[in-house]
């Protein structure tokens, strides 16, 4: 009788406080594991960049010191300006995927067939990209020879030269960052509200003036959503250095990315510390970004809240 | 529609349009004819600089033999499958459960966690890749696919919960409540009447996953050292340091890493379209 009543007290106190425990059941598997290698890393890399350690041996504490280290480190600038670089010049993805959109949207015959043919270099790796950019820039025998002879520049490589080298590796990255922004304003071009664009037509408006005024307020959406995935495209540059130029000639074409990378981890030492400083350099810059994102995420759900 | 429809324009702009849409196309796609081309060839063209002229000889088959036969192509490829698939299902199995809890219980921290999620999935590669080599080490699983796939199913929890999220917030209410009110348990809701309503969102997380996953070189080269466990991208990368000029051995290698994804995206365009976009797609 008395189990009997405590298990029918058990029942109602799981279905009662069902509704408040159900969620955290359901969030712990995903929350622990985005925890224990996205969350916690961050605080340890942070960490980490205040000691010496190459990976084994114990390590110091060193306070402030690869901090200092890397305001004196001539590579550290000459990455932090490619990353600039490739901020600005990563940028050109937006308005070039935006014009190709407009000129893809349109209904003739094997459209379809043809858009999905732009989409394509975002499907493929980044390695195969850098690979083929790599072989075209081939002084020799590569695409682009023929062009450069025909100006003068004959046996010039585009990659080992400092001056170009960042601009290559840009230009190739673009391709699939293109075909990205490209999807997101086609959809976003298919989402336009028809009725806004007839009125306005009706007003006269024509050309850049419907364009500016009427299209682009519309595509809002997807310009946030472009400027976003490539500025970070832009400071998460790493495949394409990594395959093109491994950061040469000299680490003129390095990026904070692959620096870090290459202090921590390659041939050239094993510094967790100062790999950890650069690190957190990059995350610094990369925080502005993401914490701009969730305040715009945070204004629409107060949005659809109210 | 914005441009203006062709077909309500003057012959002349469609004639226009029309020629110029496949010229477009077609220099759009160079670099990708540029790897086409050059896997057909034999070594012969490569280093007489015959790369655009018709190729001397048709070696595509002769090349995929070499590829597979001479080089850890196949054991890479695999590799890539047992990384890839995982990771995929992984990622989704987590985060339709945080998708659910985060889109249909109001509770304090909702937002922040919500919030927490995205901004990890923001992050750069850099600021985990110590501590996180550091962790698979310690657990025994460095040079693993299980450690590889480990990461990569937590990482691409975040993006994955971002979208489920929203999936389900997009869902009728009505039909958790009245479920609710007939005495349903939350379990019972989850599983009866979320997973089935989530499936297009489920379809176009796969896609995603698959993508991101198959063309991921960093983790790989970072969680993986030797050809046992290395998938296809990191090995490209090193089987271009041991061919330097063999150009047609390499476009060969980089097609057969590049079909996998291709095929996925032809296979599920619309739900790869609505996962890049985050569901902000129409028909």
């Amino acid at each position: 009788m008395e189990l009997n009543n405590s298990k029918a007290k058990r029942i109602t106190w799981w279905q009662k406080n069902q509704v408040k425990i159900s969620p955290w059941i359901f969030l712990a598997p995903g929350l622990i594991f985005f925890s224990i290698y996205v969350i916690a890393p961050i605080f340890v890399s942070i960490g980490i960049s205040f000691y010496q350690w190459d990976g084994l041996s114990p390590s110091i504490y060193v306070g402030l010191q690869n901090y200092i280290e890397l305001l004196d480190d001539e590579y550290f600038y000459i990455s932090l300006w490619n990353n600039l670089k490739w901020l600005i010049f990563f940028m050109l993805a937006v308005p070039i995927g935006l014009g190709l959109a407009i000129f893809l949207n349109q209904i003739v015959f094997g459209i379809r067939l043809i858009k999905s043919l732009f989409f394509f270099p975002f499907v493929i790796s980044q390695v195969v990209i850098g690979l083929i950019f790599t072989w075209f820039y081939q002084p020799n025998y590569g695409v682009i020879a023929p062009f450069l002879n025909l100006i003068g520049l004959e046996g010039f490589s585009i990659l080992a030269n400092e001056n170009t080298a960042t601009y290559g590796i840009i230009f190739a990255g673009l391709y699939p960052q293109i075909a990205y922004c490209l999807i997101l304003y086609l959809t976003g071009l298919n989402n336009i509200n028809p009725e806004q664009i007839e009125a306005g037509r009706m007003d006269g408006a024509k050309g850049f003036h419907l364009f500016w005024n009427i299209v682009l307020p519309q595509l809002r959406h997807a310009t946030f959503l472009a400027i976003v995935v490539t500025v970070i495209g832009a400071l998460r540059s790493f495949d394409m250095v990594a395959i093109m130029t491994q950061g040469g000639p000299y680490g003129y074409s390095n990026v904070l990315a692959y620096y870090m990378f290459e202090q921590a981890l390659s041939e050239y030492g094993y510094r967790m510390g100062y790999g950890s400083a650069i690190a957190t350099v990059l995350f610094t810059i990369m925080m502005f970004y993401i914490l701009f994102f969730i305040y715009r995420m945070y204004r629409n759900e107060r949005e659809d809240n109210n | 529609m914005f441009p203006t429809p062709i077909h309500q324009k003057p012959i002349v702009n469609q004639y226009i349009y029309k020629i110029f849409l496949p010229i477009s196309l077609i220099i759009w796609l160079i670099p990708i004819f540029g790897i086409l081309m050059t896997s057909i060839r034999g070594l012969g063209d490569i280093t007489a600089g015959n790369m655009w002229g018709t190729p001397s000889e048709f070696l595509l088959f002769s090349n995929l033999y070499d590829v597979f036969t001479n080089t850890p192509m196949i054991k890479y490829t695999l590799n890539s499958f047992k990384v890839t698939i995982p990771t995929m299902l992984g990622a989704v199995a987590l985060s339709c459960m945080t998708g659910f809890a985060l889109a249909n219980y109001k509770f304090k921290t909702n937002l922040i966690i919500f919030f927490i999620f995205i901004a990890g999935n923001f992050v750069p590669f850099q600021i985990l890749m110590i501590p996180v080599r550091d962790l698979t080490f310690k657990i025994g699983l460095y040079n693993t696919i299980t450690g590889l796939v480990l990461f990569h199913v937590a990482f691409q929890t975040g993006f994955c919960t971002l979208f489920m999220r929203n999936f389900i917030k997009a869902l009728p209410q009505e039909l958790i409540e009245a479920a609710r009110m007939d005495g349903a348990s939350e379990f019972r809701i989850f599983w009866k009447i979320i997973l089935p309503l989530t499936r297009p969102a489920i379809a176009a997380l796969c896609v995603l996953i698959f993508t991101f996953i198959w063309n991921d070189y960093f983790w790989a080269t970072v969680l993986i050292q030797g050809d046992h466990a290395m998938p296809i991208t990191a090995g490209l990368k090193s089987l271009n340091g041991q061919w330097i000029t063999a150009y047609h051995l390499l476009s060969t290698g980089s097609i057969v890493a590049a079909i996998p994804p291709v095929i996925m995206f032809f296979l599920m365009q619309k739900h790869f379209i609505a996962g890049l976009t985050l569901g902000a797609t129409k028909g």
